[in-house]
């Protein structure tokens, strides 16, 4: 099995589309030359052209609804935002446009589009640049909502996103672009809407998303030797959601811990206690704990940035208090 | 090559009075509209565009197959003259599964895709780059085929109307942008709305070719309509085209006009109809014009009946079409 980058990987399953498929494209700022913020795009546009690999102007609302308008035509476009904070300024293509076409005409059209876009802390960018906006875009019926952690997870997920005929919402974590795993030699399509169990334990489930994924691993390799066996699932498609593999984890061990970077308040996290206190309501000794960011923007000083984002301590912390150990 | 003779830069006298007959078929489908609106039987909020007519059956006729619309709040006129039949579009004003979005639109959610409708829009601007971005399909794909985007003068405001027209001339894509400035957004006139008096000159920072045509001349819009779809589908790039219209009635059905001289609308009614006007111009008979009229009203009424005997959705029909 080769080893990527879950940069390398989700620049794999672009160009791999983009060989297979002319429909497929990219736009989005700065990605030819300077192969994007990120890096992502780099390299592609000397394989694929201008034409293909398409820089735009800094105009979030024209790139989002020149991607919905080339979709809705038989296209399948990637739509690169550059930062998550980005997608407010997309928002009304985005929520209104793309997520409501294929209703408002009564089935009559399609919007194959994926808005790509990375957010995260954890380098000091500020208020601006990191913010994990995720839960605004589950809650729009219409989208789906993707939030791969892994090289394979990534790569599978995005092709599945490119070729899904509904307007798909792709984040990636920016302090995950550098991590390497193992993927298969040929692209394999991941389905949305399926959970990835990472660990097997017994006593408490956690639930995690993006970062915090891998902050939890650490967490439950911890609490193991604290003498406490954590499972570990990442829904990994946050719209459509796995509530069967997670309710049925959480069945097992009767305890459950969501972990996400974003603001805790109103977070994805809720959205699965939610569901775990109605689905699995005799199955819980513990209430569901909660972990995510601090209700404030994301402060400039690291030392400040790091108090506010969630870390694997967090997660251990939040663990214990489940098993009546914190 | 029927086709190519149809499509001539000019409008025949025989084509005339087909036109004629269209812009009389969405007056007295929009009275029609009002009138049941008033009566009670239509939900929602509707907007017609009595006055502009010539704009849509102008814009419309000059199109080829294959060419398609976003349209407006404002839609019904584009909707017929785009080749929706009355009954559908009636239908889906009382929320009939047999409307063009199956009860799931309504009026300010007119979409026909076979015959090249891509959707009215409630947001303002909100289908300018979509429309850019169709453009740059066809552009990526060399089919030539153009896509047109119908928006108010309240739009040129929005920063969709800016970053879709920027986008589009810096990738020269087959689009055509068609402004029917009618001088209100909502109740706005233009001179609160707007601090330049030509918008026009929107095209010029773009450095986007811009057409005027008096928007109540079906004849000079058709033919600048063809002039503006000729440039784009030749890959010269998109056209602004700015159409000089007149919104006869209020912004809503139900408006009323408090922010409007009574005196505007009645004299824009004497000397801008573009019923009136093409009426004159063609000359046609008296008799001849009745004729056409009644036919129009009794198509408008045969919608209004084809639309009660419809089918009411289930209301579980609201969980179908979220996704693909």
């Amino acid at each position: 099995m080769p080893e990527l980058s879950y940069r390398e990987a989700v620049r794999d399953a672009i160009a791999t589309a983009m060989r297979e498929d002319e429909d497929v494209f990219i736009m989005g700022e700065d990605i030819a030359e300077m192969g994007g913020s990120m890096g992502v795009t780099h390299g592609l546009l000397e394989e694929f052209g201008p034409e293909r690999i398409r820089n735009t102007p800094i105009a979030e609302m024209a790139l989002a609804g020149a991607a919905i308008g080339a979709a809705v035509q038989g296209m399948r476009p990637i739509a690169e935002i550059m930062y998550e904070d980005f997608l407010t300024l997309a928002s009304e293509q985005i929520v209104n446009q793309a997520a409501k076409h294929r209703y408002m005409s009564g089935g009559q059209v399609t919007v194959p589009v994926v808005f790509r876009t990375q957010g995260g802390a954890g380098w000091s960018p500020g208020a601006q640049h990191a913010q994990q906006l995720e839960a605004w875009f589950v809650h729009i019926p219409g989208l789906k909502v993707v939030f791969p952690s892994t090289p394979e997870d990534v790569r599978g997920l995005l092709w599945s996103s490119i070729y899904d005929d509904n307007p798909i919402v792709f984040f990636e974590h920016r302090t995950l672009y550098g991590i390497k795993g193992d993927v298969p030699e040929k692209i394999e399509p991941i389905p949305i809407g399926k959970a990835r169990v990472h660990r097997e334990g017994e006593d408490v489930t956690v639930i995690a998303t993006g970062r915090l994924v891998h902050e939890s691993l650490k967490a439950a390799e911890e609490a193991e030797s604290q003498g406490v066996s954590v499972e570990v699932v990442d829904p990994r498609t946050l719209q459509p959601l796995d509530t069967e593999t997670i309710v049925g984890s959480v069945k097992k061990t009767n305890r459950a811990v969501v972990a996400h970077e974003a603001v805790t308040r109103m977070g994805f996290g809720a959205e699965v206690a939610a569901v775990l206190q109605y689905e699995a309501f005799d199955w819980l000794d513990a209430p569901v704990e909660r972990v995510g960011a601090k209700f404030t923007p994301l402060p400039f000083a690291p030392v400040m940035e790091q108090f506010v984002v969630p870390h694997a301590e967090d997660v251990l912390q939040a663990i214990l208090r489940t098993v009546g150990k914190a | 090559m029927a086709k190519v003779e149809e499509k001539r830069s000019t409008l025949p006298k025989g084509v005339l009075k087909d036109v004629l007959r269209e812009m009389l078929l969405i007056r007295r489908f929009e009275e029609k509209v009002e009138e049941r609106f008033r009566a009670g039987e239509l939900p929602g909020f509707l907007h017609v565009a009595i006055g502009q007519e010539a704009c849509a059956v102008g814009v419309c006729r000059a199109l080829e197959d294959g060419d398609i619309i976003a349209s407006t709040h404002r839609a019904h006129g584009h909707t017929l003259a785009k080749g929706t039949h009355p009954n559908e579009l009636m239908a889906e004003l009382y929320g009939k599964t047999e409307g063009c979005s199956h009860g799931y639109g309504g009026s300010m959610h007119l979409y026909d895709v076979q015959h090249g409708n891509m959707g009215a829009n409630a947001v303002v601007g909100g289908g300018l780059p979509q429309m850019a971005g169709a453009a740059l399909a066809f552009q990526m794909r060399g089919e030539p085929r153009v896509a047109v985007a119908f928006f108010g003068d309240g739009a040129t405001n929005i920063g969709t109307f800016h970053e879709a027209l920027g986008m589009a001339q810096l990738w020269k894509v087959p689009a055509v942008f068609v402004l029917e400035d009618n001088k209100w957004a909502e109740s706005t006139p233009e001179s609160q709305h707007s601090p330049i008096r030509d918008l026009s000159d929107r095209a010029k920072a773009f450095g986007m070719k811009a057409l005027k045509a008096d928007g109540q001349d079906v004849e000079a819009v058709y033919k600048t309509a063809r002039q503006a779809l000729d440039h784009a589908r030749s890959g010269k790039g998109p056209v602004f085209v700015h159409l000089d219209t007149a919104r006869l009635h209020g912004h809503y059905i139900g408006d009323p006009q408090v922010y409007r001289d009574k005196n505007e609308a009645k004299k824009l009614a004497e000397t801008r109809d573009p019923i009136t006007l093409l009426r004159e111009r063609i000359g046609i008979p008296d008799d001849e014009f009745d004729e056409l009229d009644a036919e129009a009203a009794e198509i408008a009424e045969a919608s209004v009946e084809f639309a009660k005997a419809g089918t009411d959705p289930a209301p579980e029909d609201a969980l179908k079409n979220v996704y693909a």
